[in-house]
């Protein structure tokens, strides 16, 4: 019987405090009647089956009527409805579309096969990870043959290749690889196969496996491309398989891979560092075990290699490899996305408690009719719930035409696809995010509606009750005030670190020019007579298109590109090349410095004569020289870089090669004919840099037309504007600060909205008061400061934590603020102007009613 | 109360348990497990009321205004105390009524077309 009054409990309560009696009374004669264990035990059977089904039932019969009354009164009040609605759809947005995005770069497992094995390890100073570096192939094969810890070990090198025989030449992005790298991702080509050893002890003909998306593009999906021979660099190559769509490595640039060769691989110069290496745990060893062996191989390794400093190790997850700063974007979004919810779910609750006052009698009369608290509960909570998933709905739609926005926050170095998407694993987080929504801004009101019951009397005025309920509602309207300070001085930090950045001097005068890259490929190009003759007949032309006032070529753009950094030994000291300080390195033709707009302060420019049988000239940056030769004339002097002695012709204005946040090198620039035959070819001069006067539309089909005529099969590529590589450097900040900065909007006006709700409250529930007071004399000015004291109040309530949170969250993300104070002043006081303006904004109407309020009309009303 | 034909007409066809419901209650009040008994009796032991069907089907048709409770109690060496009694209303007994007939139309038609009814 115990058990059967159990069961009961699957019934809606109501039902059960009804029935629950009668039907315990029945189950009681039922089991009387029925003698011997085994009809007893079909008994039981078939009851349980019936209540399961009969409650469901009763349950759905509840709902049923609920939704119905829900659509009723929702009909009846549609602005309401449209608020709650809309203001859902903006909180459950916005935290969808954060969510999607923070879920795909920060959560998500990668796409290979047990990722969370997979770490990559870096050359660094003692361990730390701010100060890594990439590793040299001497380093690596020393790892590779000491360690235990990992299953397998594999390196690369990102280097881009010109494709040749495909319509018109391209250049591609490709990885170079040995051979055990692949198999260590656990990923399955989709035709053909992976490198094998035999392969690389060969040094077999180059083999070549390609990406989804160049064998649908270049190759148009040709079933039958493995074996087919392909011509990359103007070598031939075989291609022997092609990856799976969704796979990226080592980010998703890259378009092919390549095979390492038997030189690279035992490369023995220990300063040489460009490989990325990549090892997988053998299944149970951690990363603190694996860096705990490693550190003791490095320590040996230190000890042969003394001059390097930065032979250390640092072992990190391949989950973790994307930058503070893009992990503090992603997070500093989803925190707000937060604060938004968190302030719309506020303004409902409060919403709904106004109404749930306004609806007292009803609800008073409904009890009166035999409606029990639990009921009147679940029917409040399921208008809430209504409200949630008609918002979670229309907030879906809300994130899926946001998203796009948010792509650039996707970083370009994980191995992921560029855009994110509205996938069953994020909308099961906004039907989620709505149900809890629901409920955090359905429970109060339905607590207090059945609250309400102990309140006496139908006739009593709506005065009556007010103090309990009032506090809730002001905690509520604090809570949202503090949230939007919060938002409000984040996104205004971030604002004012944009600007700062997006004003900083590059040193160099972005506008009208336009650059490209035509990157010359060995052996075609392996003498410098030869790359001469290619650059005097491309700029030759380039010069000659109408508009063009300058064009020349550089190694590589500030910004876009930060290696070349090459150690600087002046002439008379003797320095070993780990003792010396660097500077960045560029080969340039004659006029980039006009072409880039970077001033001269002294001397002349590298020209076409500076050649190798001249004395080898460089033009350095002004903290280059003063720095090496304070309070002297630079031009004369000569130093070695990095191994020939350079005499210093000219000086011009400092450029910030890493960007407005980073710190740069000094510069020196090198004539482009000064280079030994097969040297350094990596760096000669591949990006043309053009200052026009005419749009770059009309320039770039002139010049594809030059560079075809001079070298048909020379790939034309990269075709960008500087503005556009100098916005990039802050573009996803500026995505992120204008979406910040839209969320402080919304919340702003959420509170707003929040605080004329409450104070209009008080006025019509203090009504009687007023109308009492300015009876007895009280003067107009009087009941305005009445009112306004109480906006002002909920508004300092909530400001004054709001700040001290707002300057926690600002040092959580200093690394983000360039140098803009977490207690910025500005900002600071912006935000209280701020503030200030959405208390009288929300304090406004309320406060003209109550200045409006006429005595005799007040007690009429309450009478 | 007043009701229209609309009103009852809106109820037709009734669930069976329903209707089993208001013809146990169409000659004397009874309470809930009286009510099983009597269907069971009358249907020869073929429909058996689950205490849950029961209670649902007289929730929602004292909503529907079919039946009500009553305070008149049967004599009291008969009365259960614990036990609630129900009564069929006018209402309860026209729609009953209407359901019956519109049942016993059925049966003319099938009839008409010389559908085999009498049992084998």
């Amino acid at each position: 019987m115990r058990f059967y009054s159990a069961l009961l409990h699957l019934y809606p309560a109501s039902f059960r405090g009804e029935y629950g009696g009668e039907m315990r009374a029945i189950f009681g004669a039922r089991l009387r009647e029925t003698p011997g264990a085994l009809a007893r035990l079909g008994l039981w059977i078939q009851t349980i089956a019936d209540v399961a089904i009969n409650a469901a039932a009763a349950h759905w019969d509840i709902l049923r009527q609920d939704l119905r009354y829900t659509a009723r009164t929702l009909a009846r009040s549609p602005g309401f409805a449209l608020t709650a609605i809309l203001v859902t759809a903006l909180g459950i947005g916005a935290n969808t579309a954060a969510f999607s995005v923070a879920d795909f770069v920060l959560l998500r497992a990668l796409p290979y096969a047990e990722a969370e094995r997979l770490v990559k390890l870096w050359q660094a100073r003692d361990g730390n990870r701010r100060a890594t570096n990439q590793v040299s192939p001497l380093v690596y094969r020393e790892w590779k043959t000491s360690s235990r810890s990992f299953e397998a070990m594999g390196a690369s090198y990102s280097n881009a290749v010109n494709l040749v025989g495909q319509g018109d030449p391209q250049r591609l992005e490709s990885s170079v690889v040995t051979h055990d790298l692949l198999p260590i991702l656990g990923v399955q080509p989709v035709l053909g196969r992976l490198f094998t050893a035999a392969e690389e002890a060969e040094g077999a003909a180059g083999p070549v496996v390609l990406s989804y998306g160049v064998w649908q593009t270049q190759f148009g999906g040709d079933p039958s491309i493995v074996g087919r021979q392909i011509v990359l660099d103007g070598n031939p190559r075989i291609v022997i398989g092609v990856m799976p769509r969704e796979f990226r490595f080592p980010n998703r640039e890259v378009a092919l891979w390549r095979l390492m060769g038997a030189t690279e691989q035992s490369d023995d110069d220990v300063t040489n560092t460009y490989w990325e290496v990549i090892a997988r745990l053998r299944p149970g060893v951690t990363r603190e075990q694996a860096t705990a062996e490693m550190d003791l191989i490095s320590r040996r390794l230190q000890e042969r290699y003394d001059e390097q400093e930065d032979i250390g190790v640092f072992v990190n997850r391949l989950q973790d490899e994307l930058s503070t700063q893009s992990r503090l974007l992603l997070l500093a979004l989803c925190g707000a996305a937060a604060c938004v919810l968190l302030i719309a779910c506020a303004n409902l609750a409060n919403l709904l408690l106004a109404r749930a006052l306004a609806r007292r009698k009803e609800i008073l009369v409904r009890t009166a009719l035999g409606a029990g608290r639990e009921r009147l509960v679940r029917q409040s909570m399921t208008e809430s719930l209504v409200l949630a998933a008609l918002g979670g709905a229309l907030g879906v739609a809300v994130a899926y035409v946001a998203l796009p926005l948010l792509t650039t926050l996707v970083p370009t170095t994980l191995p992921i696809s560029g855009s994110p998407s509205i996938d069953p694993r994020v909308l099961a987080f906004a039907a989620l995010l709505t149900a809890v929504t629901g409920i955090a801004f359905g429970v109060l009101p339905a607590w207090r509606s059945a609250g309400q019951l102990d309140l006496t009397g139908l006739g009593h005025g709506t005065r009556a009750g007010g103090g309990r309920r009032e506090r809730a509602r002001s905690a509520l309207v604090i809570a949202e005030v503090m949230a939007s300070v919060v938002l409000l001085i984040s996104a205004g930090l971030l604002m004012r670190a944009l600007l700062r950045l997006q004003s900083v001097d590059h040193g160099f005068k972005a506008e009208s020019v336009l650059t490209l890259r035509t990157a010359l490929t060995t052996p075609r190009y392996d003498t410098v007579a030869h790359r001469a003759v290619f650059y005097r007949d491309v700029l030759g032309g380039v010069r000659t298109i109408p508009g063009v006032s300058s064009a020349a070529y550089i190694t590589s753009l500030p910004i876009a590109a930060r290696g070349g950094i090459w150690p600087v030994i002046p002439e008379g000291q003797s320095l070993t090349r780990a003792q010396a300080q660097t500077a960045s390195s560029r080969f340039v033709t004659p006029d980039y410095f006009t072409s880039m707009g970077i001033p001269f302060r002294r001397g002349r420019d590298v020209s076409d004569t500076d050649e190798t049988n001249q004395p080898w000239v460089a033009v350095v940056s002004e903290s280059f020289a003063k720095h090496y030769w304070p309070g002297e004339d630079a031009i004369g002097k000569r130093f070695r870089f990095p191994d020939s002695l350079r005499t210093v012709v000219g000086v011009v204005g400092d450029v910030r090669m890493r960007g407005p946040e980073q710190a740069s090198e000094p510069q020196v620039y090198l004539a482009y004919k000064q280079v030994l035959d097969g040297q350094s070819t990596f760096y000669s001069p591949k990006d043309l840099v053009i200052r026009s006067t005419v749009p770059a539309t009309t320039v770039v089909p002139a010049v594809r037309r030059i560079v075809q005529r001079v070298d048909p099969q020379q790939p034309v590529s990269s075709i960008r504007t500087m503005p556009a590589i100098v916005a990039e450097v802050t573009a996803a900040r500026s995505v992120q600060v204008r979406v910040l900065l839209a969320f402080a909007a919304i919340a702003f006006l959420l509170a707003a909205i929040g605080i004329h709700g409450l104070l209009s409250f008080t006025v019509s529930s203090r009504q009687h008061e007023i109308g009492i007071r300015m009876a007895l004399g009280a003067q107009r000015g009087e009941i305005v400061r009445l009112i306004m004291r109480q906006g002002i109040v909920l508004a300092a309530a909530g400001v004054v934590p709001g700040i001290a949170i707002a300057y926690a969250a600002g040092r959580g993300m200093q690394s983000l603020l360039a140098g803009v104070q977490p207690a910025d002043p500005v900002t600071f006081a912006a935000a209280g102007v701020l503030c200030l303006a959405m208390t009288l904004l929300g304090s406004l109407l309320p406060t003209l009613r109550a200045a409006r309020v006429d005595p005799a009309t007040a007690f009429r009303a309450e009478a | 109360m007043t009701y229209s034909t609309a009103d009852i007409d809106a109820l037709l066809p009734l669930p069976p348990a329903t209707f089993h419901i208001l013809v146990a209650l169409a000659k004397e009040d009874r309470h809930g497990y009286a009510v099983i008994l009597d269907v069971e009796q009358r249907t020869g032991g073929e429909l058996r009321l689950s205490a849950g069907t029961l209670y649902r089907s007289i929730q929602r048709m004292l909503e529907q205004g079919l039946i009500r409770e009553t305070r008149d109690r049967p004599a009291p060496e008969l009365d259960d105390e614990r036990r609630r009694y129900y009564r069929i209303t006018p209402f309860g007994t026209a729609v009953a009524g209407a359901e019956a007939r519109r049942m016993s139309e059925l049966v003319r038609m099938a009839r008409a077309q010389g559908l085999v009814l009498s049992k084998a």
